[in-house]
């Protein structure tokens, strides 16, 4: 992810020598560089220090943490964690959330996938209007609709339960996922949608076997942004998901962190944030660059 | 639906196959299924919740009993005459101007630093390991805002926290001993919105550097040989030609700013002090599920949805007025 490319360079070379890679730098550059450095440099420790500390202070016990905010632990025990996990219910707050971002992730992609395709694709009477249905999910906040959906569920009697809490993500991750996929389904070729179509395949082996594959790329990027999304998420399960067995990460750390008291074991507090962090953590170091060109192509485009 | 056809490229007549098949099974149970099912899930939890919350708004509903009497205005005329409603207000609209202003401009500044801090000579190019920064700077944007909140209310605890043990026991000033960032009501707000644009900046600062590359780099070097400075080059030249891209920046981070609940909740769940850091969200999810005033927090809805449509037309009315670009060429 070099900022200079060496094909341009070669390039520049070539067509204008005075303009060399290796031309003198001015005492000026030297010192725009360095100052360059220097405060990137202070932003990213400005970025990575609360992080390492919460790591740091996840290791001390409360009075550890409340004598210094620099000492290192006495033991590098791992008791906060089991704490967190075990009495402070992170463990089962963390089990929760997997089945819920899981489960809704894949249903979004899914549904999102399909309708998006059929919009992209298809010509029908009302497209445009479904289309600008969709686009509107993007465009009001969530709280407009928070009192009413909670109404809505409490009369299908999906209130506090986990299948609520999916389907209701399901819902509100649907108008971003389709409003991206759209654009991606329009940008596949036609001749091989025909060519499919020709060899007598239906509607629906078109799309699963042809369509859907190739826009793999499409949905990777739009998977790990909803995936994000939905591992974040916090106004949604507070408002809807109120029983304690069902409560997912975001809201069980909350509470936890709500009840700070005398009493609150911090270590634990910390231990219970770091437990938060990993996943996201491990994902952002694997999909790190198609992240950051999902974001790039949405800048150029 | 029964027109369904096959979306060719516009224009283009391949009717003849498409009106082989009127409605087949597989036909009807693809639109079934493909449009119809996650349309009728996103109209029932989605769309008619947004529609329901104009009608509550206009009755004086608690969310406990059936028991719901039509009000016209009332629930409105009540809201801004609310004093704390209207310092939410107030705060949501400090923050939507604040926030955004503050990330642009640090994430402007810290992009240009990445992208044109090499040489002044030769080739315009990027800073050595800028890829590094951009890592680093970006990671907060993917934590939950929860644990963010947490991480920062003990960075900032006024004996514990990192903050002021830096600044007390590394840097000497005595004067900030065991002082309350988020309990002062002159720095809670602040301290707060310091604590979103650490979140945010990475994330639209590679943004801008993806904007940036994407201008052409003759654009660069002509201002260099017209003999413009780094700064007056990046003002001047960067800026206006990136400004869609600075645009979106603005809507987004105002948005979230009108927003803000996450933040606010997890670092000072009752306002703050002297409700310095109160917005509407907080008001609106008390009044819905602590209060029971449905209908009173379906109002406060409105407005906040009223408030964002606003300020998102306001940002694209400021931006054509100055000159950015016109409807027709954004369409493309």
């Amino acid at each position: 992810m070099s900022t200079t490319t060496p094909p341009a360079q070669a390039e520049a070379t070539a067509e204008r020598p005075q303009t060399l890679r290796g031309a003198p730098k001015t005492g000026a550059d030297r010192v725009v560089a360095g100052t360059s450095h220097v405060v990137l440099v202070i932003w990213s420790i400005v970025i990575v220090v609360p992080v390492l500390w919460a790591i740091l202070s996840s290791f001390k016990t409360s009075s550890e943490i409340f004598a210094s905010p620099f000492a290192l632990p006495e033991a590098w025990s791992l008791t906060n964690y089991q704490t967190a996990w075990d009495q402070a219910g992170i463990g089962r707050y963390f089990f929760n959330t997997i089945i819920v971002v899981g489960s809704a992730l894949v249903l979004v992609m899914l549904l999102g996938s399909m309708a998006a395709y059929v919009l992209a694709r298809f010509q029908f009477p009302g497209r445009r209007i479904i289309y600008y249905l969709f686009l509107a999910g993007n465009t009001f906040p969530i709280f407009l609709a928070i009192v009413p959906l909670f109404f809505v569920l409490k009369g299908m009697a999906l209130l506090n339960t986990l299948p609520g809490l999916i389907i209701t993500y399901v819902a509100f991750a649907l108008p971003f996922t389709v409003f991206f996929l759209y654009a991606f389904f329009r940008s596949l070729p036609d001749e091989i949608a025909e060519a499919a179509s020709v060899d007598g395949a239906g509607l629906w082996s078109t799309f699963f076997r042809i369509m859907l594959p190739m826009a793999r790329p499409g949905l990777a990027s739009i998977t790990i942004f909803n995936f994000l999304g939905l591992w974040n998420q916090f106004l949604i399960p507070v408002a809807i998901n109120t029983r304690q067995d069902n409560w997912v990460l975001s809201q069980g750390l909350a509470a936890f962190a709500g009840q700070m008291g005398y009493r609150t074991d911090f270590g634990a507090l910390f231990a219970s944030v770091v437990i938060t962090i990993l996943p996201v953590l491990i994902m952002y170091i694997i999909f790190q660059r198609q992240l950051q060109s999902s974001v790039t192509q949405g800048a150029v485009k | 639906m029964t027109h369904a056809n096959v979306a060719a490229t516009p224009g283009s007549s391949t009717a003849p196959r498409r009106r082989r098949s009127p409605l087949t099974f597989d036909k009807a149970s693809f639109f079934a299924v493909f449009l119809g099912l996650p349309l009728i899930i996103y109209v029932i939890f989605v769309i008619s919740p947004f529609a329901q919350a104009f009608y509550y708004s206009l009755t004086n509903w608690s969310g406990f009993s059936p028991d719901m009497k039509f009000i016209g205005l009332k629930n409105y005329q009540r809201l801004f005459s609310d004093e704390i409603f209207l310092k939410a207000l107030g705060n949501n609209v400090f923050l939507a101007i604040v926030l955004p202003l503050t990330t642009i401009i640090l994430a402007l500044a810290l992009a240009t630093m990445a992208t044109v801090g090499g040489s002044s000579v030769g080739e315009v190019r990027g800073l050595r390991g800028s890829a590094l920064y951009r890592v680093v700077t970006f990671f907060p944007y993917v934590v939950p805002a929860v644990a963010i909140g947490i991480i920062w209310s003990m960075m900032y605890d006024p004996s514990s926290g990192l903050v002021n043990g830096i600044l007390v026991d590394v840097l000497q000033v005595k004067s900030l001993d065991s002082f309350a960032w988020l309990g002062d009501p002159r720095t809670a707000m602040l301290a707060t919105i310091f604590v979103i644009l650490w979140s945010m900046t990475g994330f639209y600062m590679v943004l801008f550097i993806a904007a940036i590359q994407g201008v052409d780099k003759e654009i660069f070097e002509a201002a260099r040989l017209d003999g413009a400075g780094r700064f007056r080059t990046a003002v001047s030249i960067t800026v206006p030609l990136i400004r869609e891209n600075v645009q979106t920046a603005y809507v987004y981070l105002g948005i979230l700013a009108l927003d803000a609940f996450v933040y606010m909740q997890v670092m000072n769940s009752a306002g703050g002090p002297e409700y310095a850091t109160v917005v509407m969200s907080q008001r609106l999810f008390k009044a819905a599920f602590t209060d029971g005033q449905a209908g009173m927090a379906s109002a406060m809805g409105v407005v906040l949805a009223v408030v964002t449509l606003l300020f998102a037309s306001l940002v694209f009315l400021v931006n054509r007025l100055t000159g950015g670009e016109s409807e027709g060429k954004k369409e493309r």
